[in-house]
């Protein structure tokens, strides 16, 4: 199979954690790679490439999807937040500070990926029941914790953002 | 008095970073750095006949194509074959580029270096390799049977035969009132962390050193290997291990192909000029077809009990698959012979544990090592026994437990670690007592006939195991206190999510009597501290724990020495609290660590103003008759120290669940989980809570969804996050949990290991309570709701 | 696992779309919520010449729920669909099958459409196209055409759709009074592909006896098999061997067919019970 010699690059504007970012990248380059490579950005992370794990979650117009599952291109002038864009003027986040305070990290690997996927549920559920928080993270993987502080750190997050 | 931090839940000092997104991982370093991709072997087993790379040469941004026939010297030999044992007779390793035969799908046949991943990958598609395909061998029976040999050298697929024994077992069995003969089959499954494996190289010809980074459990290992594979001395090559997302075993093997090849590539193309780097991240599909895995054993037992359930002997035959080739050696299944026995006296045992080659992927540890296959055995045994009797199935274990006083315990076997397998420690009757409690067990009766009313069958199982955990050769501490008062602790071992810096910070500041926030932890970096074994079987906290707080005590001595001379009183009489040296009830005689930090070191130069006080003309020398630095010992307030054991110290563990089965569908759910477990003292209760969750998920992982399908032809049928099927959170019970705390009384802290606790008695304890929910003998794990239709239909 | 290259093509509006399709056929494939298809190219499964991404195309993320039925529009996401509260009024199933389809976040960018187009016959809409009776739209640049269910699912990731269409919206039928519905499945993990799985429609006389039963299978065999069990569910009839010997099942490293077939049985019998419930209102 012959393939061109240069392949062509596409002019893409992401917005991305409120930073319009212009970049020029290849149709094949996915949101993931586009994110961690040509902007930087390290915090989302990889860990299948197939849709399966989470771990490159995060919210594209405020909705949380798979960035590798996602062609950057698809997305040129769309907004994206990621785990870097969480903390506020530099103060973790709510969500962020549960995770930390119920030990629901150990590698952190899927952690960005939790987060972002906690980030969007707290904001269209501010006051979820268990049975919700854990259909809400039930399509993210952890290999570490046993999911058991993740629950306990969405619940905490949800009680200390009403307070 | 400042509390004491060693047994505080205190939060992760890692967590600040991680959750802000800025972990150094593998692949978020090096972004300029050539990429590296693989051809892999399609076929399980095949003869190389032509590999033609002239499709790939046009490739953009192709920088070069390495095969076998371009590996020179020591690089092309064989990867070494880590952990010799006189039983493993036929041990084979492979090549980092295979040369001549492929043995499993996925070995690496081809290495492309390119400026970026895509290219790599595309260049790497366009090669052409001729295999002529040879036939596979798959599953125990066929590697056992074999019709067909794996390598040409090695009759009967066998690597190893391992024989242990004490007593006469078969005589035991003969003569003992009542004889079980069961045939058990286990499969594991594997590590999965969800970051692969990576290694990102740098040479640099100006000053002949290369820098490696790799997402490894091992560092200062794989450092000795790429040295000695280069042929470079171990001082030109540091290794750094960067965060790691999740290890779990895996990535203590060592060196992969790729460990020794993005070196090597990375100095052959540097050449004489500028510095070359060169990164590869693998895939999800790389790392199902070429890391590891711990897969199947199967077992035939023959036991021989009294009326009470007492085991008077007990004889086992392992079969184990160990993959391709055997670069770990035989460690799991000598830990499977060995802690089989659990927290057991029995009365004679013979294990004979034969490991097989197969056409598939390498089995090496994968947390709990051995110990999971083991347990099941054991633990299935102990449940027949019980239903042989009409005995309760915990009277039966009761019956057979080691006392607390019959410690120190000799099973009369040699570990893993070469060293006798002897119990140092421990209460079992009284973790039999707690587990019975928190899963209710005595009233689990009464609450399966309710259930039962209702349409519903329930079932309750318990196991009970053993853990020889912190086994040597040893580990090191390295603890420096600096100009500025901060504490630097390096160790060489390697951190995957544990908490190490935590805990060992903890530690060091006890030690020190200095705040934690002052304390900061290094691991897995040899620029930082180059004698260390490794992060595997539970051991860092001991070894590493212990090395850091005898390091420590080094300061601190040092510390009130000099202090004592600057204060003019006796060391034994100042304590160091919140970094301050001072008079033990006289705080305004005092002086800050800091400034004790500066006097440790006789200067000449003044750096800074505070350094002044360590100058010749200041006055705080010892006397004219005395050199600066005395004979001895050295300059600057730092001190290291090495932990080496006389053997393993014992945790152990009992674990209990409820699992509810649909009479319709056969679907299984976990409705309770219960772990009593004792790990000594803890330094960090919820750390030690967090990895048995961790544990007990990749139990349950294993027990019902979790398995490597391969077919006959040595494809592997799942390698994907699609097919093998990791538990979400909707997957996984909540865990109720109980400690007991016996401490160790073979190192300093008293302490032992907790790492694999949660994974290790989990298909015992399913299988047992799935059983005892169907009345059906469950004796082969994983087992998925299919597998159990068919037995209802088939028993 | 990075894609092969592919020339990207993103047409503003519907016609360019069509002449693109037209021009490109067999070696071009259409983009639109990617959650099936990326897989495949970074697993280097499929390696399209053209990649036809739809996402600019306005107007095509409509959804019209109306007296006879739903209609969305090829950009139409799961998660979409799953809210609209008058979709979820004119016909039940599709909420109910919805929230079953992967995991919440595929569903924030996977198309409804997409999915009828993949023909998966583990994946539910099709399941439900097919037990309702709606119809799949496809557009090409020689024109329109609609196609009913029975018609296009011709097999295992077979759709009827020719190379240079494009679906660009199904239709589902509304549900009628008196009736219930209901979808049982059996997953290994939550979020799963079913092992097997039932759609199930009831509809009722006035007086509570059933006048209509209909079920159709998820992970049994393309084109999902649709029942009419209107008889069989009367009581009496052995439903499971009823359904069991109506169905293909296959073996995969999952599940064996015998333990499929048992189950669909085994579903059937759930979800007419529930979706009869449904129907009287006692859900």
């Amino acid at each position: 199979m012959s393939r061109p010699a240069e392949e062509p690059r596409h002019a893409i504007t992401l917005t991305v954690n409120g930073t319009p970012y212009a970049v020029e990248v290849p149709a094949r380059r996915l949101l993931s790679d586009c994110l961690r490579h040509d902007l930087r950005l390290t915090g989302t992370h990889v860990g299948c490439e197939h849709g399966v794990c989470g771990c490159c979650t995060v919210l594209l117009d405020g909705a949380p999807v798979r960035s590798c599952l996602t062609f950057a291109v698809t997305v040129d002038g769309h907004a994206v937040e990621t785990v870097e864009g969480l903390a506020a003027g530099g103060e973790p986040s709510a969500v962020q500070r549960a995770f930390g305070e119920c030990h629901a990290l150990q590698c952190g690997f899927c952690t960005p990926g939790f987060l972002m996927t906690a980030t969007a549920l707290l904001r269209e559920t501010p006051d979820p029941t268990d049975e919700e928080i854990v259909e809400g993270i039930s399509g993210n993987l952890c290999r570490c914790t046993g999911y058991q502080n993740i629950v306990a750190a969405v619940r905490r997050a949800a009680a200390s953002e009403r307070t | 008095m400042a509390t004491r931090l060693f047994g505080e839940p205190i939060a992760r000092t890692e967590d600040a970073r991680l959750v802000t997104g800025q972990g150094r991982f593998l692949d978020d370093l090096g972004h300029d750095a050539l990429a590296a991709a693989f051809v892999r072997s399609p076929h399980a087993h095949a003869r190389i006949l032509d590999i033609d790379v002239t499709p790939a040469l046009d490739a953009g941004g192709l920088v070069a194509v390495y095969t076998y026939e371009d590996l020179p010297g020591r690089v092309g030999e064989p990867l070494p074959l880590l952990i010799p044992h006189p039983a493993l007779t036929h041990g084979r390793t492979g090549y980092p580029l295979a040369r001549d035969v492929v043995r499993h799908v996925g070995e690496p046949v081809v290495m492309v270096v390119a400026t970026d991943r895509y290219a790599a990958e595309d260049a790497a598609a366009a090669i052409q390799v001729t295999y002529e395909p040879l036939p596979a061998v798959v599953g125990i029976e066929n590697a056992a049977a074999a019709r067909h040999l794996v390598h040409d050298d090695v009759p009967g697929n066998v690597a190893a035969v391992l024989v242990q024994q004490t007593g006469d077992a078969p005589a035991a069995i003969a003569a003992a009132p009542h004889r079980l003969e069961l045939d058990l089959a286990i499969e594991r499954s594997a590590s999965m962390p969800l970051e692969g494996r990576g290694v990102y190289a740098r040479y640099d010809p100006d000053d002949g050193r290369l820098r490696v980074h790799t997402s490894t459990q091992a560092s200062t290992s794989v450092r000795m290997a790429i040295a000695a594979k280069l042929e470079m001395p171990p001082v030109q090559v540091d290794v750094v291990t960067p965060d790691v997302g999740g290890g779990f075993g895996v990535k203590v093997v060592h060196p992969w192909p790729e460990e020794v090849l993005l070196p090597w590539a990375a100095r052959t193309l540097a050449g004489g000029g500028a510095p070359v780097e060169i990164k590869w991240a693998e895939d999800r599909r790389e790392h199902f077809v070429s890391s590891a895995h711990e897969r199947g054993q199967l077992q035939h037992v023959r036991v021989g009990f009294d009326d009470a359930g007492r085991v008077l002997g007990l004889d086992v035959e392992i079969r184990h698959d160990n993959g391709a080739y055997t670069p770990y050696g035989i460690i799991v299944p000598i830990v499977t012979s060995t802690q089989l026995l659990g927290p057991y006296k029995i009365g004679a045992y013979r294990v004979a544990a034969t490991s097989l080659y197969t056409n598939t992927v390498i089995v090496t540890p994968y947390r709990g090592a051995g110990r999971p296959q083991g347990v099941f055995c054991m633990e299935r045994t102990m449940d027949a026994i019980a239903a042989a009797l009409g005995r309760d199935r915990a009277d039966v274990r009761a019956a057979n437990l080691i006392r607390p006083e019959e410690f120190p315990y000799d099973q009369g076997l040699t570990f893993q670690d070469g060293r006798p397998l002897i119990y140092d420690s421990g209460n079992y009757p009284k973790q039999l007592e707690m587990i019975r409690d928190l899963i209710g067990w005595d009233d689990f009766a009464a609450l399966r006939e309710r259930a039962r009313a209702e349409g519903r069958r329930l079932g309750i199982g318990l196991g009970c195991y053993v853990e020889g955990t912190g086994v040597g050769p040893y580990e090191g501490g390295h603890v420096q206190v600096d100009t500025s008062g901060k504490v630097h602790v390096a160790t060489g071992l390697t951190s995957q999510g544990q908490g190490h810096r935590t805990v060992f910070a903890q530690i060091a500041a006890d030690e020190l009597g200095v705040p934690l926030a002052d304390v900061e932890v290094t691991t897995g970096d040899t620029r930082r501290f180059g004698y260390a074994v490794g992060t595997f079987a539970s051991r860092a906290a001991v070894l590493s724990g212990n090395a850091i707080a005898l390091a420590a005590r080094k300061v601190r001595d040092k510390a009130l020495r000099i202090a004592g001379e600057a204060l003019e009183a006796d060391p034994r009489d100042l304590e160091i609290v919140d970094g301050v040296v001072r008079v033990a009830g006289s705080p305004s005689a005092s002086i800050p660590l800091r400034t004790v930090a500066v006097l440790a070191n006789p200067l000449r130069y003044a750096f800074d103003a505070d350094a002044a006080a360590a100058t010749q003309f200041a006055g705080t020398g010892p006397g004219d008759d005395e050199p600066p630095v005395a004979p001895g010992t050295e300059p600057g307030l730092e001190g290291r120290d090495y932990y080496s054991p006389p053997r393993a110290t014992f945790a152990s563990g009992m674990h209990a669940a409820i699992v509810e089965t649909d009479p319709e569908t056969a679907e299984m759910r976990v409705l309770r989980y219960a772990v009593v477990h004792d790990c000594g003292p803890m330094i960090n209760p919820r750390i030690v809570e967090g990895q048995i969750h961790g544990g007990v998920a990749q139990g349950i992982a294993g027990s019902l969804y979790e398995r490597l399908v391969y077919d006959e032809t040595g494809q592997l049928l799942n390698a994907s996050f699609m097919d093998f099927l990791m538990p979400y959170a909707t997957e996984i019970p909540h865990i109720e949990s109980d400690h007991l705390e016996t401490p160790s009384p073979l190192n300093p802290l008293g302490i032992k290991g907790a790492g694999e606790a949660g994974v290790i008695p989990v298909p015992a304890v399913i299988a047992a309570a799935i059983e005892d929910a169907e009345g059906i003998p469950i004796h082969s794990m994983p087992i998925t709701p299919s597998d159990l239709h068919t037995l209802r239909s088939h028993p | 696992m990075k894609p092969p290259p592919f020339a990207y093509h993103a047409p503003e509006d519907v016609p360019a779309a069509l002449r693109l399709l037209a021009e490109h056929g067999a070696g071009a494939k259409v983009l639109a919520g990617g959650q099936s298809l990326i897989p495949l190219l970074n697993m280097r499964l499929a390696a399209p010449a053209h990649l036809v991404d739809i996402n600019r195309l306005a107007g095509l993320d409509a959804i019209a729920a109306g007296p006879d039925g739903v209609r969305v529009g090829a950009l139409v996401r799961h998660a979409a669909l799953a809210r609209h509260a008058g979709a979820a009024r004119t016909q039940p199933l599709l909420r109910r099958a919805l929230r079953l389809v992967a995991h919440p976040v595929i569903r924030n960018r996977g198309t409804v459409v997409g999915s009828l187009a993949h023909a998966d016959p583990a994946a539910e809409l099709p399941a439900v196209l097919a037990l309702l009776g709606g119809t799949v739209e496809l557009a090409s640049a020689s024109g329109r055409r609609t196609v009913e269910a029975a018609e296009f699912f011709l097999g295992p990731l077979e759709p009827a759709a020719r190379p240079d269409e494009l679906a660009v919206g199904a239709w589902f039928p509304a549900a009628p009074g008196r009736s219930g519905c209901a979808f049982e499945e059996v997953t290994r993990r939550h979020g799963d592909f079913a092992l097997a799985g039932v759609a199930a429609t009831v509809t009722l006389s006035d007086d509570g006896r059933v006048t209509a039963a209909r079920a159709a299978y998820v992970g049994v065999g393309s084109p999902p098999p649709v029942l009419d069990l209107t008889e069989a569910a009367d009581g009496g009839a052995d439903l499971r061997a009823y359904v069991g010997g109506r169905i293909e099942p296959e073996a995969d490293i999952h599940a064996t067919a015998e333990y499929r077939r048992h189950l669909a049985g085994v579903l059937t019998e759930r979800a007419l019970r529930a979706a009869r419930r449904d129907a009287l209102g006692e859900r």
